[in-house]
């Protein structure tokens, strides 16, 4: 048995550290360490209520308007507001226009390059990959830069600025679009959906979204050669290594639920499990600290969750706790956010019950078209005429729960406010979840269980196949711990 | 071996990015950049970037490796760029953030690289200040590499220069408007950015001569006190809302950000992103405290007296246009035409 320390640990968002141990050229047991500690629900006891909304975006710059919405909640939750309509359909549009920025990065310039490696250059597929989607060199990340970019002109519209904006609040958006300003928006999106149906799909974003199982989705790739879009290419690259095999994880798939229209959640809220969805128990939530550089106290909920750092702690080999759903883990993110949401292409994809690194791309790819399509509606559905934001203060005592997504899956912040000031504040993070340490029973994390069995190729120092597990997760480290 | 001195591989520059008590929003608001974008300033600037955590393919043992290179001296560094807070706990000891794979804390790394450096540039408030990371107590001992909060020192002390001559470069903000750094790098890229291009805080002048103040679409309510009441009211939020525009020094509201926007364009206030210590005003953000009716922080360069006089005399002058669109989510009441009425 040898050791590989992994770090640091690059193209995920924040500071990432994977220690493997490996038998018989595949990892036999992982540890994932996250080693930054900065302190945020400390920081913010003592404060105002309202100063979440300038802290909590603050812990995440590709996450940010997912704390955001999270802090907005718990505070809409404390105080008993709604957002209006409009308010509610300008969250969504600020909200998936983050989302849908974050898988296109995550996509082209954290997941892709892997495969343009010195490490495939025997394969028949790598000097057309390398050509493509080499980090700093592809062809590709010149084109999606800008197409990029100019979808992020919604937020300078809409919130003002990306990241960190003020204008997502608990009663609705504090940026009232006017209608010459909502012609701009919808403007704004058909050039990005003429990029994604020529760039990354190679075809209308309905018929992407209405593929209804991994047989459909293959006989849409063999339609047109692979080098035809960026989703066929990673299609055939999926298939040459067999990616449906790699990263598998058995676990209960959660999601918090997004984008709330007049019509209810877009996507459902649930946990996926055996095969059957039942509701999120969120009184069922709590973060085991045995394994944390903390000085723990058991499993706590959230509400009663306390941070206290301490990096003496002999147990500990990381700062991230371990959120487990009634003692269980979970995982997160658009394959369990599309699963719940009983999507029959992202069901279908899941092997034995199981994810994988291929389902967890597929299903951020699918989720793309699918948003798209829904902003595209909500754009169509704001009434300048109507009111965008509804007034009120926090009360001088409560508590208060926001649950979204972001991205990368569930997020939640719990807020408890005593004599009008904030006396506690916790923050689970989707990465919290799937990167979670072993917790009081010894269970791995997420991806400590995705780990293993990923082969080692002769000579790798740095096992390939490993990272492409770590990546599929699209992990933002900077959230976790927070 | 070149020495620290040389310009540059064959007129190139290497750059290498880390990231430390920060939350990678620079790096993606500078994904946004247009006109250029990221990869054509590298291009433009004739940079090699030798490592970037979000950019660059190496991982693990072969980026320690670079970096091992880097801090011993025996491959260049022209230019270091840092992205969020040093972080110094606990108790001095940097153990907040090991450096992944090394078992060395990442100050520890900052420390001798920036050494090395013939540029150092901080990328945003966290590792120019502190920002952030350094809110509320502090208690992991946030700093800058050049202040702790508005102390001078930080990690590399108040006399440090790069060995270029200039001292590290901060550009503040939080996030950056990608502008503000890929114009420093093509500034420095050609040889043009010099001590008298900084500012006090050694921030590029390019954005800091200005004012937020400077091209708020607001002028015109705050020139009447016509005053917003509450997030998202379209008047000037000065006087009840916490905005500090007419205070911070940046270009916000002449260099748009994302294409159209602005903090103030986005119905909430400025909170001085720029400044040192911004993330403790010691008021609710989006509250402006206030003595006997009179808020606390005035214009700069405005004299109180001055203030006070003026802001009495406009507001009795309010036009009605603008007590109505003051309060209104969305700008109700035109201008009028004396030739012509609507």
């Amino acid at each position: 048995m040898s050791r590989i320390i992994m770090g640091p640990f690059n193209r995920v968002e924040g500071d990432l550290e994977v220690k493997l141990d490996i038998e018989a050229g595949a990892v036999a047991k992982a540890h994932v360490v996250s080693p930054l500690y900065r302190g945020f629900e400390r920081m913010m006891i003592g404060k105002r209520p309202a100063d979440a909304l300038v802290f909590t975006p603050r812990i995440c710059g590709i996450c940010s308007v997912s704390q955001s919405v999270a802090a907005a909640k718990a505070l809409a939750d404390a105080q008993g507001a709604t957002p209006p309509p409009n308010g509610q359909l300008a969250i969504n549009l600020v909200h998936a226009t983050e989302n849908v920025a974050d898988h296109l990065t995550h996509f082209y310039l954290f997941f892709m390059p892997d495969f343009a490696r010195p490490t495939y250059a025997a394969e028949p597929w790598s000097a057309s990959t390398v050509e493509r989607f080499a980090a700093l060199k592809g062809e590709a990340a010149r084109e999606v830069l800008p197409a990029r970019a100019q979808l992020m002109h919604l937020m300078g519209l809409l919130a003002g600025k990306w990241p960190h904006t003020l204008s997502i609040q608990p009663g609705g958006s504090t940026r009232a679009v006017v209608n010459s300003e909502l012609a701009r928006i919808s403007g704004i999106l058909a050039g990005f959906l003429r990029f994604l149906e020529k760039t990354l799909f190679g075809d209308k974003l309905e018929r992407v979204a209405a593929l209804k199982s991994a047989d459909e989705l293959g006989a849409w790739a063999a339609e047109k050669p692979a080098d035809s879009s960026d989703f066929r290419r990673f299609l055939a690259l999926s298939d040459a290594l067999r990616l449906t095999q790699l990263g598998r994880v058995n676990a209960p798939l959660l999601s918090f639920g997004a984008y709330e229209d007049e019509d209810g959640v877009r996507f459902a809220r649930g946990v996926f499990d055996q095969g059957a969805v039942r509701e999120v128990d969120a009184a069922a939530i709590a973060e085991d600290t045995s394994h944390v550089w903390d000085l723990g106290g058991g499993a706590l909920p959230p509400f009663e969750g306390r941070t206290q750092p301490d990096p003496e702690q002999k147990s500990g080999y990381t700062w991230c706790k371990a959120p487990r759903l009634g003692g269980r883990v979970a995982e997160t993110g658009a394959v369990a956010r599309q699963a719940v949401d009983g999507h029959p292409l992202v069901r279908d994809l899941l092997t034995d019950g199981a994810t994988n690194v291929h389902s967890r791309v597929v299903a951020r790819l699918l989720e793309i078209a699918r948003v798209t399509i829904a902003m595209e509606g909500w754009a169509r559905r704001i009434n300048p005429k109507e009111p965008f934001r509804t007034h009120g203060q926090p009360p001088k005592e409560a508590l208060g729960m926001g649950l979204t997504e972001a991205a990368r899956g569930a997020l939640g912040h719990w807020i408890k406010i005593e004599r009008g000031k904030i006396a506690n504040y916790q923050i689970i993070a989707p990465t919290t979840w799937n990167f979670s340490p072993r917790d009081a029973d010894g269970q791995p994390g997420a991806l400590e269980q995705a780990l293993v069995g990923a082969p080692v190729r002769a000579g790798e120092t740095e096992p390939v196949a490993a990272q492409h597990v770590v990546r599929s997760f699209d992990p933002c480290v900077v959230c976790t711990v927070h | 071996m070149k020495t620290k001195t040389d310009p540059g591989r064959s007129g190139r520059l290497s750059l290498l990015w880390l990231q430390s008590g920060g939350c990678g929003g620079c790096t993606l608001s500078l994904l946004g950049a247009e006109g250029p974008d990221l990869l054509t300033t590298f291009e433009a600037a004739g940079i090699d970037v030798l490592w970037h955590p979000s950019l660059s393919e190496a991982s693990g043992g072969e980026t320690l490796e670079l970096l091992r290179r880097l801090r011993e001296g025996e491959e260049t560094l022209d230019i270091l760029c840092l992205e969020g807070s040093v972080m110094r706990g606990p108790n001095g000891t940097g153990r907040f953030h090991m450096m992944s794979g090394s078992d060395e804390p990442m100050m520890s790394w900052l420390d001798a690289l920036a050494r090395r450096a013939n540029y150092v540039v901080a990328v945003g408030s966290c590792a120019a200040f502190g920002g952030i990371t350094a809110g509320g107590s502090n208690e992991v001992e946030a700093c800058g590499l050049a202040y702790d909060g508005r102390d001078a020192g930080g990690l590399l002390g108040a006399d440090f220069r790069a060995a270029s001559g200039l001292p590290v470069i901060n550009i503040a903000g939080c996030p950056i408007h990608p502008d503000w750094f890929t114009e420093a790098l093509l500034q420095i890229a050609a040889g043009r950015l010099n001590r008298d291009d900084l500012d006090e805080w050694e921030r590029p002048l390019a954005y800091t001569m200005h004012l937020v103040h400077h091209g708020c679409s607001r002028n015109e309510f705050y020139e009447f006190k016509a005053s917003a009441e509450k997030l998202c009211d379209q008047g000037c939020m000065m006087e009840n809302l916490g905005c500090k525009g007419t205070q911070a020094r940046a270009d916000c509201n002449i260099r748009p950000w994302n294409g159209h926007g602005s903090c103030i364009e986005g119905g909430y206030p400025c909170i001085n992103c720029t400044a040192p210590k911004f993330e403790e005003p010691g008021h609710v953000f989006t509250e402006t405290p206030k003595i006997s009716g009179i808020p606390i922080g005035l214009p700069t360069d405005m004299p109180k007296a001055w203030f006070v006089a003026l802001a009495a005399l406009s507001k009795s002058a309010t036009p009605a246009r603008l007590k109505d669109n003051a309060t209104t989510a969305q700008l109700k009441t035109p201008p009028t035409d004396r030739l012509k009425r609507r």
